[in-house]
């Protein structure tokens, strides 16, 4: 039953997820940029622009001159997110690639960062007055939903062990349509269960800064209007000309 | 004309740092707001001329409009993450302690709507998401706030998505117009443009006159015949500058100051009539319509002139819609010589002149002046000067150590592309909003204070009508004087040697002793 419920619950939402997202993408890729909108200065070039994006998602660039605390705690929380979901693919992945296989410890150590880095981040929600001003409800859910499931992969990881083997052979079955049980494992289930609800917020919330950040003008645009002329709508290049 | 609320004493709010965390202060700046816009000042930008009466359905059915047409407002309504980096960015804020002119509480004001009626959260879990509905409540807090943000992208520089309030504050501006509530201001000097030709309604009589005026003062200041052409057909460069350069002080001494470079330089040049104008407020209120409708202006004054290059005067978001937006709006501007900038800056001009040695200076007729630069944020954050990134901050700053002695930059938080706004910029440049003008220029202030103690800084100069306009009103209220604010070209103008000029003899004379 529980494996029914799971297995069923993990293609419906991911089918979700991917066309909500998919649709939101498509939404930021097709609406029409009417001009050339880049914060200044700003690369002259298509690979400068890439270069620019490059270092906003590895680095933070912007944030880091904006406020240092914010950068340190968000780009911790993000660089762990990042090595955890690696050390997670082992779940996914028969054989285990090499790299994936030397991450592990440090996805463990990812770990506790993270739920470090959410943790500061969401004290500043209550102690700096500024920011606890712009939070809203769904800020410190959000928030609090991270760090459950930080919290509920560690409590697998070191309070009550979970069986693994089994968690791997789940997954892997989703994948290839043969399915198999899910132990039912109280801290299991709540990660899982959490990580679903996540995959259902994502594309509805402001996680769309994921995505969003590529399609953001004022960062992607390349500062060439008197090089190359830009012609970013239909309407304003209707509108006629003198000849 | 109303003062600076009564707690806020400029002469004392001078002294401190100038990115000083303020405490907040809720509803601060409620109801602040400008004069609202006549129908009169309504209708030939195409709107309403007052409140119609289905304005909610109508609101959100233009923000769906925008939000189809414009990708930047898509994107930055559903990415901030509300991490705050923006909050303490805004000279607004910085000046006002309201709340809501942080960046993002700005945002939010159109983002709660939009949440309500765009997205599936908003629609089914408003209060988990912050989701509003359009109310009348609401309806004044965008007039109020959205005429709070000078557009200067000061925050979407720190934004780890480069959010651009500037861009939701068009957006709501838009809006409001659409269903017929506009700033009087904006709207009223729009339409002057259309009818007139430029913002102060100064018509081609009174032009020609002023030109006139100020040749007689160029020749008896120099002994030369330099000449302010008007409508001549056939010259090779169209001058398009903010009708202040017509207007008032120190605006006329800058255009003096170009007069006597293009004289320099031999270059044959002209204004034009139907384009003495280079600001473009259709930027401010967000109508892409009417920022395009005055842009062909001078498009047609070019093809009317057969000229061949473009030069723009000092003016900074005029320079912003020329480099950035002209070509799109008006272009293609394949009749013109390519191989000039299409359009070209003055500063880029005079850079260029005095970098192939050109131009001759006396550095020393400055010596009356220490000076720092105050970077306009339209120049600073939205277009460039010259060929590499970042020369809008070097240009003006090569061609003021070109003519002065003494130059000193402000604190680098408050410069080049992290410049505070003078606090007039936006379409807010308006005697009724003084609170906001005077509280918004607090950063700017602070930051001159501290050069003028440290280094004995007399004036500071600027490359934007706004911002000139703007500092002759608020620099006396901040006790500095009235007069400290100078034009760029004006500090050309005042060092230059014009060949076979009275200064030039002067020169040579002192030279043989
Ligand atoms: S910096 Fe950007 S993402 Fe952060 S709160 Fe401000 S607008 Fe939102
Ligand atoms: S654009 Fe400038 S005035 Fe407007 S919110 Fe941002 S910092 Fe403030």
């Amino acid at each position: 039953m529980l494996t029914i419920v799971y297995a069923t619950a993990f293609y419906a939402v991911s089918l979700l997820l991917i066309f909500a997202l998919g649709r939101r993408i498509w939404l930021y890729a097709t609406t029409p940029a009417p001009l050339k909108i880049p914060t200044t200065p700003a690369p002259l070039t298509k690979g400068g622009v890439a270069l620019r994006m490059l270092r906003e998602v590895t680095v933070f660039q912007s944030l880091f001159r904006a406020n240092k605390w914010i950068w340190l705690f968000g780009w911790i929380f993000h660089v762990s997110l990042a090595v955890v979901l690696l050390r997670h693919l082992r779940y996914f992945l028969q054989p285990v690639p090499l790299p994936i296989v030397l991450i592990q410890p440090f996805g463990v150590i990812a770990g506790f960062a993270m739920v470090a880095g959410l943790l500061a981040l969401w004290a500043r929600r209550f102690v700096v007055e500024r920011i606890r001003y712009i939070s809203g409800p769904s800020d410190h859910l959000i928030l609090a939903l991270l760090v459950s499931i930080g919290l509920s992969g560690l409590t697998m990881k070191f309070l009550a062990r979970t069986d693994i083997v089994s968690v791997k052979e789940f997954f892997l079955g989703l994948m290839y349509f043969d399915w198999r049980p899910l132990p039912a494992d109280p801290a299991l289930i709540v990660h899982l269960t959490l990580v679903l609800v996540l995959m259902v917020v994502f594309p509805f919330s402001k996680l769309l800064h994921a995505p969003g950040v590529f399609f953001s003008p004022s960062r992607n645009q390349a500062d060439d209007t008197r090089e190359r002329r830009y012609v970013g709508s239909a309407k304003l290049e209707s509108t006629p000309r003198r000849a | 004309m109303a003062e600076a609320s009564s707690d806020f004493d400029p002469k004392e709010k001078v002294h401190g740092d100038p990115i000083e965390l303020p405490h907040i202060q809720c509803g601060a700046m409620a109801g602040t707001m400008p004069f609202k816009a006549a129908p009169g000042h309504m209708q030939p930008l195409g709107f309403p001329g007052e409140l119609v009466e289905d304005w909610h359905d109508k609101a959100i059915a233009r923000l769906g409009e925008l939000l189809d047409g414009n990708k930047a407002l898509r994107v930055y309504l559903d990415s901030c993450v509300k991490c705050g980096a923006c909050t303490d960015k805004c000279h607004y804020f910085l000046g006002t302690s309201d709340p809501k002119n942080m960046p993002v509480a700005r945002q939010d004001l159109l983002r709660k709507v939009y949440r309500r009626h765009f997205t599936f959260a908003g629609k089914y879990f408003p209060s988990l998401v912050g989701a509003e509905d359009l109310t009348k409540e609401v309806l004044d807090d965008w007039y109020s706030y959205f005429h709070q943000c000078s557009e200067c992208r000061r925050c979407s520089v720190f934004c780890p998505y480069g959010i651009d309030t500037a861009e939701i504050t068009m957006a709501g501006r838009d809006i409001l117009d659409t269903i017929g509530v506009g700033s009087k201001y904006t709207n009223e000097i729009i339409g002057k443009v259309f009818t007139v030709g430029n913002n102060l309604g100064l018509p081609p009589k009174a032009l020609k006159a002023t030109l006139e005026g100020l040749e007689e003062e160029l020749e008896e200041e120099t002994g030369l015949p330099i000449k302010l052409p008007l409508d001549v057909k056939g010259a090779d460069i169209l001058l398009v500058t903010p009708s202040a350069d017509f207007f008032a002080s120190p605006h006329m001494e800058g255009l003096m100051g170009y007069a006597k470079v293009f004289h320099e330089a031999g270059v044959s040049w002209t204004l034009s009539t139907h384009a003495a104008e280079a600001a473009n407020f259709g930027m401010f209120i967000g109508s892409t319509e009417n920022m395009q409708k005055i842009s062909l202006r001078i498009r047609d004054a070019a093809k009317d002139l057969g000229v061949k290059r473009l030069v723009f005067g000092e003016c900074g978001h005029a320079w912003r819609v020329a480099y950035s937006f002209l070509d799109t709006l008006a272009g293609p501007f394949d009749f013109l010589d390519p191989n000039y900038p299409i359009p070209q800056h003055i500063v880029e001009f005079t850079y260029d002149m005095i970098q192939r040695g050109k131009l001759r200076f006396d550095k020393s007729k400055n010596d009356a002046f220490r000076l720092t630069f105050h970077d306009s944020c339209n120049v600073a954050r939205a277009s460039r000067m010259g060929d590499e990134p970042g020369g809008q901050f070097e240009l003006p700053r090569a061609v003021l150590r070109a003519v002065c002695n003494y130059y000193f930059d402000m604190a680098p938080e408050t410069i080049r592309d992290q410049t505070f706004c003078c606090g007039g910029g936006g379409g807010l440049l308006s005697d009724d909003i003084m609170d906001v003008r005077v509280k918004g220029a607090m950063p700017r202030m602070r930051a001159l204070k501290d050069v003028a103690e440290e280094n004995g800084v007399t004036h500071m100069a600027a490359i934007c009508a706004i911002c000139k306009a703007q500092f002759s009103k608020v620099l006396p209220q901040y006790g500095f004087d009235r007069e400290a604010i100078v034009s760029v070209h004006q500090m050309v103008s005042n060092a230059i040697i014009l060949t076979g000029s009275v200064q030039a003899k002067e020169l040579e004379e002192s030279g043989h002793e």
